[in-house]
Order: C-alpha cells, then sequence, then structure tokens
C-alpha cells in the first residue's frame, strides 16, 4: 500500500513518542500517506485519502480504523477529497482579506477558470480557501500542495507561480 | 520578513542572514549560555524558577498567565514521567510572531525549553506546530538534529547526569488545537478536542502526565531571563508586565509586520513603526490581540498602550499581542462575517452551543451582510452569544462571541444600516 | 467527608466525586444527555450546567468535582437559563419528526425539551441534513440528522466494547457519528448503543417500525441463553414478544445486555414454531390433539420398557430449560425407573459425572472474580461464550487485573492479557499441568499428580507467577475445556492449582441453566442437590451405545451433542424419539416420531440457576403460542397419565419448592472431584477445535433472523495456522476437505495464526458442520 521510503518516514515518526503513545504517530503517519498519494497519483481520485489507504495506515500504526477516520477528517490539511495536482490554498481569513487575500484567491479562480472549491478540467489545479496559516504579516499567502508556503501573492507573482507549476 | 525593532528575542538576530538560525550562529550570540550557567553552578530546580518568577514573563499565548507560577504548578517531585510542551501551534487570526521565532531563531526555543525540562524535572519534550508553517516544522527538526549531534539534546547533556529529549510534532490544520488541551489530544493522535477542567495538565497532561504548555515566545524568552537575570528582563517592560513583546501588525498598515518592543509602548507609536496607515487612509478600527479579542474604534485605541492593564481596561485584551488594523473602506458587517465564518469552521464540534451556536452565528451575520438581514436579528445575536460564552469546555465560544458583542456594539449603526435598508452603509473595499 | 449543599439540603460525600453523583445520591434529577454513569465523561452536552456559589459561570454536574462547602443550585434562574439556552441549541438542527420517531415516547430529548424547550424555534435558517449509515443487521442509523452528538454510542464502542468501531468524523456542526468507511458494528454487546443513544439516531432495527414505545408492556425476565444470568426487560403487545432490554442487576449484568440477550427475540417468533402436538405416522406428520399424543408418548414409553427394559430409554435434557422442567423431567425418569439422564449434552468426558460431589459452578460470585487481583481462564473462547462476562473481565484490566489465558486460539481479547499459552487441544493437559508444575516449586509445595512430562515454559511461568502473588486469584474453565475428553484432568489440575496457589477454581457455565441443570439432579450420577440416585449413564454413553428410545427436552440434539455424527445416527436407530420442543426443526422432524409443543421461557414461569449458583425466578410474559404448553405441566401429565406418584402441581413453585425441600442450593455447589488425575503427555495428532458458535449456541438464537445476518453468524470455515497450511501442502482461500469418521465437510480454507499449531477450526452446532464427528478429536483435511 505504501512505499518503503514511506514506511521508514512513519517508523521515525513512531519513534518520537514513548512505545505505548504509538496512536501519537497517526498525524504524521497520515500525512507521509496523503504526500505519497499525491506524489504518485495520476487523477484527482489516486491523489487524496481513502478508505484503503487510512486503514492500513491506522493498522500499521495499531489504531482502530475509525479512529483514524477521526483524525483524517478532523484536521483540515488531509485530502478527503479528488484533489488536482497542485492544490492552491489561499488565506482569505480577516488580516489577510485586508492585505488583498480574498482579491489573490478571486484573481487565481479567475485565471484558472474555476471557483473556490473547485478543479480544473485537466485534473492539475485545485483552489481552496484557508483559515489562518500564522504568516498574515505575508498576506497574500498561498501555500501550494499544504507544505510550501508563498508570501507576498501579488498578481505578478501569482502569474509567476502559477507558470512554474507545470 | 519581519521587522524587529529590539528586545529579547531577536537580539543580535540578523534575519536577512540565511544561517541566522544555525546552531552556530545562536552560539555566537550568547546562546545555550543560560543552559551551561544552570549545569555548571548546579543552579536548584526552584532558583530557576524563581528567577522566572522575578522577570514577569507572562505567557505570550494570549492569556498572560505568569509563567513562573505556572512552572511552580508542576509537581517536581511526581516519581513518573512528566512533560514540557511547546504551543507552536499559531492560528489566532492576526497572529505570526511564532513562525518568526521557530524560523530565524529555533535554538532560544530549544534551550528555553530544556532549561524548563530541568526546572520542572522533565526527560522529554514536545513542540507542537502548526501545520500550515510545514517549512518551519521542517527546519525546526533540522535545529533538534543540530542540537543533539552537538550533545545539547538526550541522554547526558553536557556530560552531566541531566537528560532532555525534545520532539516537533506537528498539527494539519485545526485552529483549535492552539487551545492548550486541545492540543494535548492532538499530540496524543487524537482530534483536537479540549478537555474539560479539572484536572489541568499541570496533573493530568500528556499521556495523563504532570505537563507544562506555554507559548514558543515565553519559552525563547527564558534564556535571556537565565542569562542576564529576570531582573533585566522585568526592567525591559513595564511592573506587572516585564519585558519586551512581540506584536504582530497586519491589515491596513504600511509594513505589516513582527515587532519586539516593550510592554507599554503607545499604539501610536507601534502604528508608525509600521509605517503608518497604508494610502494614508484614515484608521477605523483595530482588535488589539487576535481576532477573539473585542474590536476597538480607532480613536480609543491612539490613545492606549501597548500591554496587557491597558488594553484590558478599555474594554480589550492583548491576547497574543496580533494587531489587526482596519481602515475607513471596510464595512464592519463583512468584517463580522468572515470572522464569524472562521469560528463556524474551527469549533472542533463537541459543545452543543458552541458547535451549533457558530453556525447560528454566522448564518444570521452572512444573511445581514447579504441585505437579508431582519428586525430583530441583532437582538437575536446578542441572545444566542449570550447562551454560549461561558457555556463549553474551552474558549472557542468566547472567542466567536466577543467580536460579535464587540463589533455590534462600536459599529452598530453599520448593523442596523444593512437591516434597514439592505444596503451598506459602506461601500465595502478588503484593500 | 465533605459538606455541601445542593438546593438547600445539606449533603455529606465523598471526595473525588462529581455534582451530579452527589446529586444522585440527594434524590435530585439533574437533566443530562452525554452523561452516563458507565462511560468516561465527556461534558459535551452542556445540559447538567448548574449553579455553583462563586463560580463566574454555570458548570457543568457531571464533570465538577465536589469541593467542601460548595453550594450548587440545579434550579436556579442562572442554571435554568443555561439549561434552556443548551435545549434551544440541541432542537436548532433536530428534526422534528417525532410522530414517525422509533424513539418517541421514549427520547430524552423530547422529554427534557417539554421541561427547557421553548414552544416555538427562535431558529429561521435552513436545518442540517445528514446522511443515513449502515452499522449492520441490528442497529440502524438510517436518521443521523436526529444525532445530538453526545458521543455515548463512541466511548460505549471504545470503552465497554473494548474496540472502537463508531466514530465522530469531522469537526464543528459537519460532525458526524459512524462507523469506519464500508464497515459495520461487529461488537458483540453492540445493541447497548441504542439504549445509550439518548435521541432516535440509533434505533433497533429489527425493532424498526414495529409499535410505539407506550403500547408495549414491560415484563421482568432472564435470559435464557448463556451462564451469566443477565436480566431482562421484555417488552411484549398484543401477546407477542416485540423487544427485549436489559434489566439493571449491578451484580451480574450492570445495564447492558449482548446482543444474543437482546436480539434473540425474533426466534421466538419464528415459523418454526411448533404450535400443535404432532406425530408422526407412515413416515408422514400429522398434527393431533394433546391427549393423542400424550397416549402415544405413554404408549411408546410402556413398549420400550416392555420390550427392551428401562435401560434402553435415555432423557436428553438441554441446559437451557427451567430448574422446575428439569427437576420433573428427571423426576419422571427416575420415577418410571430409567437413570440415564443428563444435561450436560456436551461434555464428552464421562469422568467427570463420577467424581463430581455438587454441581460445577464458577466457584465464586460474579462480583469476586471480577474483584480478583489475577484471573486464569483455561478453554474459553470467551467473546463468544459469555460475550458480557469477557467485557466485565475487561473492565477488571483496566482497574488492575492480570487476564492470563490458556486456550487453543489466540483470540483477540480486546484487552491486555498478562501470559498466555496458546496450544492444540491436545496439550491443553500438558499447559495446565506447566502452571501447577510452576505454582508448586514458587510455593514449595507438593502434588500427588505426575508432571514429569510437564516441561514448563516461561509463559506458564509468568501465568503461574501471577496466580501465587495475587492476594486473590480465580481459575476459570470455559466450554471448550467443558467440552474437553480430558475435562476431569483439566478440572483436576485446577483444582491442584487451587489448592496450591488459594486461587479459586471453577467452570463459566455454558448455558443458562447449567448449573440448575445439576442442582435439579438431571446428572446420571446425583439426584436433586446431590441426593442419591440409582446411577444411570451420561449423554456420551447414551449416544454411543444407543438407546431404543429417547426423550428430547428442548434439544435440538444435532447441534447440542458433542458428537452430532453420532447423536443424529443414534435417533435415527431409535423405536421412538420423543421431543418436547418449541420448534420443529428440520432434523427434528426426520428423525423424531412424536413432537409435544412446548413454552419456551418467554411463555412459561421458572427458573435458571447462573454461574455464580443464584437462582432467579421469572414468569411467563405471554400465553403460550397456539396450543403449545409450558413444560412442566407437560411433564406433570406425562407422569400422571404413567400413573407415578408425585406429580400433582399446581404452578412452577410448587415444583420449585419441592426441588428446594431437598436442601440448600449454595451448600450443594462444589467444584471438587473425589480423585484427581491427569495423563499429561501432550499428543501431537492433527485434532479439531470444535466451538459452539455465538448465534448457534441453543434453539432460539438459531432463529434469530437478525443475528443471522451478523459478521458472527457467517457460515463456517476451516482455520489453520499459516505454517500448518504449508506442512500440509494446503492452499488457503480455496476450499478444503475435513473429515472425522465416514463424513466429509467441503469448507473455505482459512489462514489465521490464532490457530493452534497441530489443530483444525471449524466450528460445531452448524448446519453445515454437523456431518463432523466430535469438537475436539482427530480430524483429517485435504486439499478440496
Amino acid at each position: 500500500m505504501l512505499s518503503a521510503q514511506s514506511l521508514a518516514k512513519i517508523d521515525r515518526e513512531l519513534a518520537k513518542y514513548p512505545a505505548d503513545q504509538f496512536r501519537s504517530a497517526i498525524m504524521g503517519a497520515l500525512r507521509i500517506a496523503l504526500v505519497e498519494r499525491r506524489e504518485t497519483g495520476n487523477t484527482p481520485e489516486e491523489r487524496c485519502l481513502n478508505a484503503d489507504v487510512i486503514e492500513f495506515v491506522a493498522n500499521y500504526v495499531g489504531i482502530p480504523p475509525v479512529a483514524a477516520y477521526e483524525v483524517a477528517t478532523f484536521y483540515n490539511m488531509y485530502d478527503m477529497k479528488p484533489v488536482g495536482k497542485y492544490k492552491l490554498t489561499v488565506c482569505t481569513n480577516l488580516p489577510c482579506a485586508l492585505q488583498g487575500g480574498v482579491n489573490a484567491a478571486h484573481y487565481i479562480g479567475e485565471k484558472l477558470g474555476i471557483g473556490i472549491g473547485e478543479t480544473t478540467a485537466d485534473g492539475k489545479f485545485t483552489l481552496l480557501e484557508g483559515e489562518c496559516m500564522g504568516a498574515c504579516g505575508d498576506a497574500p499567502v498561498l501555500l501550494v500542495n499544504n507544505h510550501k508556503m508563498c508570501s507576498f501573492m501579488t498578481r505578478e507573482a501569482i502569474d509567476k507561480k502559477l507558470a512554474e507549476l507545470e | 520578513m519581519a521587522v524587529f525593532v529590539n528586545g529579547v528575542i531577536f537580539e543580535g538576530v540578523d534575519t536577512a542572514a540565511p544561517d541566522c538560525w544555525r546552531l552556530e550562529a545562536y552560539m555566537a550570540r550568547g546562546g545555550y549560555q543560560a543552559l551551561k550557567k544552570i549545569l555548571d553552578n548546579k543552579i536548584p530546580q526552584e532558583d530557576v524558577i524563581a528567577e522566572v518568577k522575578n522577570s514577569g514573563l507572562r505567557g505570550r499565548g494570549g492569556a498572560g498567565f505568569p509563567t513562573g507560577l505556572k512552572w511552580s504548578f508542576m509537581p517536581r517531585s511526581f516519581p513518573g514521567d512528566k512533560y514540557v510542551v511547546c504551543n507552536t501551534d499559531e492560528g489566532e487570526p492576526g497572529t505570526f510572531k511564532d513562525r518568526d521565532i521557530i524560523v530565524y531563531n529555533p535554538h532560544a526555543l530549544i534551550e528555553g525549553m530544556i532549561i524548563a525540562g530541568y526546572a520542572m524535572g522533565c526527560k522529554a519534550g514536545y513542540n507542537y506546530i502548526h501545520g500550515e508553517i510545514f517549512e518551519a516544522y521542517e527546519l525546526f527538526e533540522e535545529a533538534l538534529d543540530e542540537a543533539r549531534k552537538a550533545g545539547l539534546l538526550g541522554q547526558n547533556i553536557l556530560g552531566t547526569d541531566f537528560s532532555f529529549d525534545l520532539f516537533a510534532h506537528h498539527g494539519y490544520g485545526a485552529y483549535i488545537c492552539g487551545e492548550e488541551t486541545a492540543l494535548l489530544e492532538s499530540l496524543e493522535g487524537k482530534k483536537g478536542q479540549p478537555r474539560f477542567k479539572p484536572p489541568f495538565p499541570a496533573s493530568f497532561g500528556l499521556y495523563g502526565k504532570p505537563t507544562t504548555i506555554n507559548n514558543t515566545e515565553s519559552f525563547a524568552s527564558v534564556p535571556f531571563i537565565i542569562r542576564d537575570g529576570g531582573q533585566k528582563f522585568l526592567e525591559a517592560g513595564k511592573p506587572n508586565n516585564g519585558g519586551t513583546k512581540l506584536f504582530s501588525i497586519s491589515g491596513h498598515v504600511n509594513r505589516p509586520g513582527n515587532y519586539e518592543i516593550p510592554l507599554g509602548t503607545p499604539f501610536a507609536t507601534l502604528l508608525e513603526m509600521a509605517g503608518g496607515m497604508k494610502d494614508g487612509k484614515k484608521l477605523k478600527a483595530v482588535i488589539p490581540g487576535g481576532s477573539s479579542a473585542p474590536v476597538l474604534p480607532g480613536e480609543v485605541m491612539m490613545e492606549l498602550t501597548m500591554d496587557y492593564d491597558s488594553i484590558s481596561k478599555a474594554g480589550s485584551m492583548l491576547g497574543s499581542g496580533a494587531v489587526i488594523v482596519m481602515n475607513e473602506d471596510v464595512c464592519m458587517v463583512k468584517a463580522l462575517e468572515r470572522l464569524a465564518y472562521f469560528y463556524h469552521e474551527e469549533s472542533c464540534g463537541q459543545c452543543t452551543p458552541c458547535r451549533e451556536g457558530t453556525g447560528w452565528l454566522y448564518k444570521v451575520i452572512h444573511r445581514i451582510a447579504n441585505g437579508e438581514g431582519r428586525d430583530g436579528d441583532l437582538e437575536l445575536l446578542e441572545s444566542v452569544g449570550n447562551n454560549m460564552a461561558g457555556r463549553t469546555i474551552c474558549a472557542l465560544a468566547d472567542a466567536a462571541v466577543f467580536p460579535v458583542r464587540s463589533f455590534t456594539k462600536h459599529f452598530r449603526n453599520e448593523f442596523e444600516h444593512l437591516i434597514t435598508h439592505k444596503k451598506a452603509l459602506v461601500d465595502h473595499k478588503w484593500c | 467527608m465533605l459538606e455541601i449543599e445542593i438546593d438547600g439540603k445539606k449533603l455529606t460525600v465523598n471526595q473525588g466525586i462529581t455534582i451530579m453523583d452527589a446529586a444522585h445520591t440527594a434524590g435530585t434529577h439533574i437533566p443530562h444527555f452525554c452523561y452516563h454513569k458507565k462511560l468516561s465523561i465527556a461534558a459535551n452536552c452542556r445540559m447538567c450546567l448548574v449553579e455553583v456559589e462563586k463560580a463566574p459561570k454555570p458548570l457543568p454536574a457531571c464533570a465538577t468535582p465536589v469541593t467542601d462547602g460548595m453550594k450548587v443550585h440545579t434550579a436556579s434562574p442562572l442554571a435554568k437559563k443555561a439549561q434552556a439556552g443548551v435545549m434551544e441549541f440541541l432542537l436548532i438542527n433536530h428534526p422534528l419528526d417525532c410522530p414517525i420517531c422509533d424513539q418517541g415516547g421514549e427520547c430524552q430529548l423530547q422529554d427534557l425539551a417539554v421541561g427547557y424547550g421553548n414552544s416555538s424555534s427562535r431558529y429561521q435558517e435552513e436545518k442540517r441534513a445528514v446522511v443515513g449509515k449502515d452499522m449492520g443487521p441490528l442497529v440502524s442509523a438510517e436518521e443521523m440528522s436526529r444525532c445530538i452528538h453526545c458521543t455515548r454510542c463512541v466511548r460505549f464502542t471504545e470503552e465497554i466494547g473494548g474496540y472502537q468501531e463508531i466514530g465522530m468524523a469531522n469537526r464543528s456542526e459537519f460532525s458526524e457519528i459512524l462507523p469506519f468507511l464500508g464497515k459495520t458494528v461487529n461488537s458483540e454487546i453492540s445493541g447497548n448503543v441504542i439504549d445509550l443513544c439518548p435521541v432516535g439516531a440509533l434505533t433497533s432495527k429489527p425493532f424498526r417500525y414495529a409499535t410505539r414505545a407506550w403500547e408495549l408492556s414491560r415484563r421482568k425476565s432472564v435470559s435464557p441463553h448463556d451462564g451469566l444470568g443477565s436480566n431482562l426487560i421484555v417488552q411484549v403487545k398484543q401477546n407477542q414478544v416485540m423487544r427485549v432490554l436489559p434489566l439493571e442487576n449491578e451484580d451480574i449484568n450492570e445495564c447492558w445486555i449482548a446482543d444474543r440477550d437482546r436480539f434473540s427475540y425474533e426466534g421466538l417468533n419464528s415459523a418454526e414454531r411448533l404450535q400443535k402436538p404432532m406425530i408422526k405416522f407412515d413416515g408422514k406428520w400429522h398434527e393431533t390433539d394433546w391427549q393423542t399424543a400424550l397416549d402415544y408418548v405413554v404408549k411408546g414409553l410402556n413398549g420400550v420398557a416392555n420390550d427392551h427394559g428401562k435401560d434402553a430409554i435415555g432423557f436428553l435434557a438441554s441446559p437451557h430449560s427451567t430448574t422446575e422442567e428439569l427437576y420433573l423431567a428427571q423426576k419422571l425418569a427416575r420415577s418410571f425407573g430409567v437413570n440415564n439422564i443428563d444435561a450436560a449434552l456436551r461434555r464428552s468426558d464421562k469422568r467427570v459425572a463420577a467424581a463430581q460431589q455438587g454441581a460445577l459452578w464458577l466457584g465464586s460470585s460474579i462480583v469476586e472474580l471480577l474483584a480478583a487481583k489475577s484471573v486464569l481462564m483455561v478453554g474459553s473462547t470467551q467473546r463468544q461464550e459469555q460475550p458480557l462476562l469477557a467485557s466485565r473481565l475487561r473492565q477488571s484490566v483496566k482497574k488492575g487485573m492480570a487476564l492470563n489465558v490458556i486456550h487453543t486460539s489466540d483470540d483477540e481479547l480486546l484487552t491486555r492479557i498478562n501470559a498466555k499459552l496458546i496450544v492444540s487441544p491436545l496439550a491443553l493437559v500438558n499447559a495446565l499441568a506447566q502452571v501447577l508444575k510452576a505454582a508448586v516449586e514458587i510455593k514449595s509445595a507438593s502434588t500427588t499428580l505426575d508432571l514429569s512430562a510437564a516441561n514448563v515454559g516461561a509463559e506458564a511461568r509468568a501465568i503461574a507467577d501471577s496466580l501465587c502473588a495475587a492476594e486473590s486469584a480465580a481459575i476459570v474453565l470455559g466450554n471448550v475445556a467443558q467440552h474437553h475428553p480430558a475435562f476431569a484432568e483439566l478440572l483436576s489440575l485446577a483444582q491442584e492449582i487451587g489448592r496450591v496457589t488459594g486461587a479459586r477454581f471453577g467452570i463459566a457455565a455454558e448455558a443458562a441453566n447449567s448449573v440448575g441443570a445439576d442442582i435439579a439432579g438431571v446428572n446420571p450420577q446425583r439426584g436433586p442437590l446431590g441426593k442419591t440416585v440409582s446411577a444411570g449413564i451420561g449423554v456420551s454413553e447414551m449416544l454411543a451405545a444407543p438407546r431404543k428410545a429417547y426423550v428430547l427436552l428442548n434439544s435440538e440434539i444435532e447441534a447440542d451433542a458433542y458428537n452430532s455424527q453420532q447423536a443424529v445416527a443414534a435417533m435415527k436407530q431409535a423405536a421412538t424419539v420423543i421431543a418436547l420442543t418449541a420448534f420443529k426443526g428440520e432434523a427434528l422432524l426426520d428423525y423424531a416420531d412424536v413432537l409435544l409443543p412446548i413454552a419456551p421461557f418467554s411463555e412459561t414461569a421458572g427458573s435458571f440457576v447462573n454461574m455464580e449458583g443464584k437462582l432467579q425466578p421469572f414468569n411467563g410474559v405471554v400465553r403460550p403460542l397456539g396450543e403449545t404448553r409450558p413444560a412442566w405441566k407437560v411433564l406433570r401429565v406425562l407422569g400422571n397419565m404413567l400413573n407415578l406418584s408425585g406429580f400433582d402441581f399446581n404452578s412452577a413453585e410448587d415444583v420449585r419448592a419441592e426441588l428446594l425441600a431437598h436442601g440448600d442450593i449454595a451448600a450443594a455447589l462444589n467444584n471438587q472431584l473425589t480423585s484427581v488425575a491427569a495423563n499429561v503427555v501432550a499428543d501431537g495428532t492433527l485434532v479439531r477445535i470444535g466451538e459452539v458458535p455465538m448465534y448457534q449456541a441453543d434453539a432460539i438464537c438459531r432463529r434469530a433472523e437478525s443475528l443471522q445476518k451478523t459478521a458472527a453468524a457467517a457460515a463456517p470455515v476451516i482455520a489453520l495456522n499459516p505454517q500448518d497450511i504449508a506442512k500440509l501442502g494446503l492452499e488457503a482461500g480455496q476450499p478444503a476437505i475435513v473429515s472425522q469418521g465416514e463424513a466429509e465437510v467441503r469448507l473455505q480454507l482459512v489462514a489465521d495464526a490464532a490457530v493452534a499449531a497441530g489443530a483444525v477450526r471449524v466450528a460445531a452446532a452448524h448446519p453445515a458442520t454437523q456431518a463432523l464427528g466430535g469438537l475436539f478429536e482427530p480430524i483429517q483435511i485435504k486439499r478440496g
């Protein structure tokens, strides 16, 4: 289900916690599984978490699958729905909105021809609205695939970034 | 980008230098001298705690609880495992100071946590980092590796009989995990649903063991306090408001960013440091302590100083030190609608009043903002809010209600106008 | 002790209790939803907010510990305002579909809304809709919009069920209660979530839309299934059992019951119920009247007695029968001159009856067992045999009990096991002997048993250490041990270990009235309450050396016997098989020649004696179906028709009184055997592990449709350890053929690392495997 590299990464997460508290590693393990899905999936459906992967990860970590599912659906960075090759999450919370966050999200939507919450027909981009990322000073802020934060996303910066994401 | 004036945590940090976060650079700035001082002189645990008490350091996460006092609550003689946990789950809209600490000066935090571990007799600690700043999490892991390799973490630190290890744990998109017991649940691999207190973390914390949780900025202030003395830290601020504080300024200012300044600095001075109002527009309103703090009209703010007591007297709170500045083009109904959406989205869903109330508040405010307000809606908002605040396990319900109360109090005319005329008083522009 | 005040009432309470606990002792009711005395505290519904003087805000009574001098107001204006506020929030998204909701009339939300809600809603926005979930054949989760997110069900599966099968996904108002994607809820005690759900979100699937709660009458009863003796509330309407709920009994079942206790009632209403006496002649069945049928029985018994002697007759009674039925059955048999009577139908070791000195029982009360610091379960498939006892043992483990296991399969017990020995059935005696040997060493004691063939392993040593170190310890033999051909040796060893370590020892009685049967004298060697009788032969001999006539009481011997192959053959060769039965099962119709319709537990007065020796009387909850009669009445009439004296009873109570006049039940309980012996040499033959599946345990649950749709009722498979599969050149995932004697059975082969090496796990008591022989006898396997 997961590659040897991903399992090794999960093992490193497991090692952070006391031996009888392996459950703590579920957040990291689900993140690692999601990254592998994103990197190896060819379609939006293959890039998100699904029942099989969650069950596998739950069993690997040693917790009931429904407990892992609770975690996967509680934290909103775990993709539970089909997602484009590039998931763009723009913070539109108040401080960011005051510094162009909402405008940036709309601009990206216009450029890609999709609304917030949608994926382009070619499955390449998904545009999402995010909540506070703890980087309001850098607004507008954009997360690419959860982990790469892009700051000061003016129209020009957005044009450049979208051109890069091929 | 971050802007620093002076202070405790960022003293000597050249944020423009790509390696400023590394162990070597930290050592060159006098890093880990506080830890060495403690270990070399075998300073007793209670003396370390006393020094932190003397500094007047108050928790920088928002609640402002005296850090030294919190440390003294830990049952130091408890025979089993005990933990120190750092809260870097910074997700309160307007707050972005902790990321800069991790990105530019992570070893100050690491050293602060090691000292805390020493003072409270803990063998392990965890730093819980906001999921959205994943690069900062990865960088912090690197900093931990540096410290481990240098013998600053792990078994027999610096050749003494003191052992302590520290690990990083990331969140993955849940504001509520900034609440300390939700953070503990999350650290245990569960949903981040706050725990009922009592028991408090000092007796029943991580894995049911005694645990002390502090904010990143609080821990990162500790090396200075130990190295240079609590008195010096205290003198950097004002009585009962010891030390310098990081203020995150966002919104309609020319230079949003972090400013580490003495507590008690006038807001007007801070606004000036941040380059003043963008495009010369008029200051309309300020949320002085993160989105959960009550909003204050601009003219009120201009009379206040930035410290716990002054802001509190004016009816708001210093909170995490996140200052959100709004100009005259902002429709306050729109602004409140966005905040209400946030709390609705982020409620953990556990307690009835919050799970149901945040949605109700948002739906009513959304209607008003879209010209579908009804007579009685403002009274309804107030009543629903009253049924939420103080009725839940954690303070998220209160946090959702404070903006509603303060926005509808200070800017009531905008709400009434929209309800009556189905049209906003202010031609809203976000920026 | 703390002094507190609740609503002006002064109380002295223990430190550490909550306001809710204190209010209970004061008889003050505080409204609540998420709070449940047997579950962890969630404090999430907020309905129990009360005013506490000097507290800045209302506090949840369920979670707030009392402090000295605390003054609580549960119904002050502040408290009421807080409670009413919470009620409003609970109702804004709750569908007002009470008229079509199964919970209507017994809904806590509905009840409390009357007291705390408003007559109209201020909520003008759109209500939330939540899609239904599939939790399996027992629990309906169709209407999840009704859920108020109290998480009782979640906490139940995790804390009492032992494994979290239900979760609350998502967050904020989008939170949803659900099982894992595509999975059902499979806990053997899952039905309790229906009782726990305070609203109509989780309801009983078999009961769905059957009737309204207020149309039901509530009658007390006792579960007729396993030996725990769970107390029941049976709810009836128009002379039909509609639903079964737990009756709280802290010493036995607390407030829970197993799914078998709850959903078996469907079997009572089965189309297979026998409603009229039937006689077979010319190979065809004919319904007849009672007089004709009883004449036929009397003629048959007299005929066989005259032609072949009374020893040619055997009485086989199900241990699910009532004490009164069992007492009368043995009285009838013995008065008539038949000494061959037995109720331990699946027992294969005839040596036990010969060495018994009393009725075999748990050896302590259930509460004492649960309080033991160390327990060794021997040969028990716990979760199938006594699902609720297994759950209660898990709670004890959480409180510090060391649970040790010697068994033939390493089943998931959902709890921490201190030490375990998993061995082939043929090595069970050796395994227990190892523990004895280790205990003898630890205690520097001695034993007369020859333990030279037992080599003490690390696990046996750990078990012995645990038993020796504990201030209170118990050894309990489960069904596998009781059915085992070496039961006498296992019991002897338990007795010796008990003697050496000070542990109590006993059996977890298989059926609702296994202990009662021994007490009533349905034992080939012992009469009522141990009265001396002329010895007869037990079930194993009655089937091995077939009789000319059999009288079956409540038994489907093809499923109830140790060796169903042999049992069916014995029935088929008999001149007459007289069955007193509630059901006309296919096999009975084949081998019996007269069927007398007798009442199941729900239609007769009677009593069961549970595993701890507690006699629990009950009354019928509905009238007997059709021409069904309570068995005690049938036996009374038969006694009179056979011209036997002493069969003039007016009621089941009369029968019970006559039995109890023989002595005291407690004094008749005794697990000590007159002599102990143990052949501890283990054998390497491939042997069957033939357990009775949970929902094949008795005639009633066999016919409970919904239980038969559960995962636990799936068709039997052949399970082998993967190493054995490889060694034997078999292939998992393919069908294989197992055989005992002449019979072959073809089933799917499954690799299961839990199965002990050298053993072949094939369930018994199931139509698919009834052709096979003994439960723990050698078995052959080949590719199929």
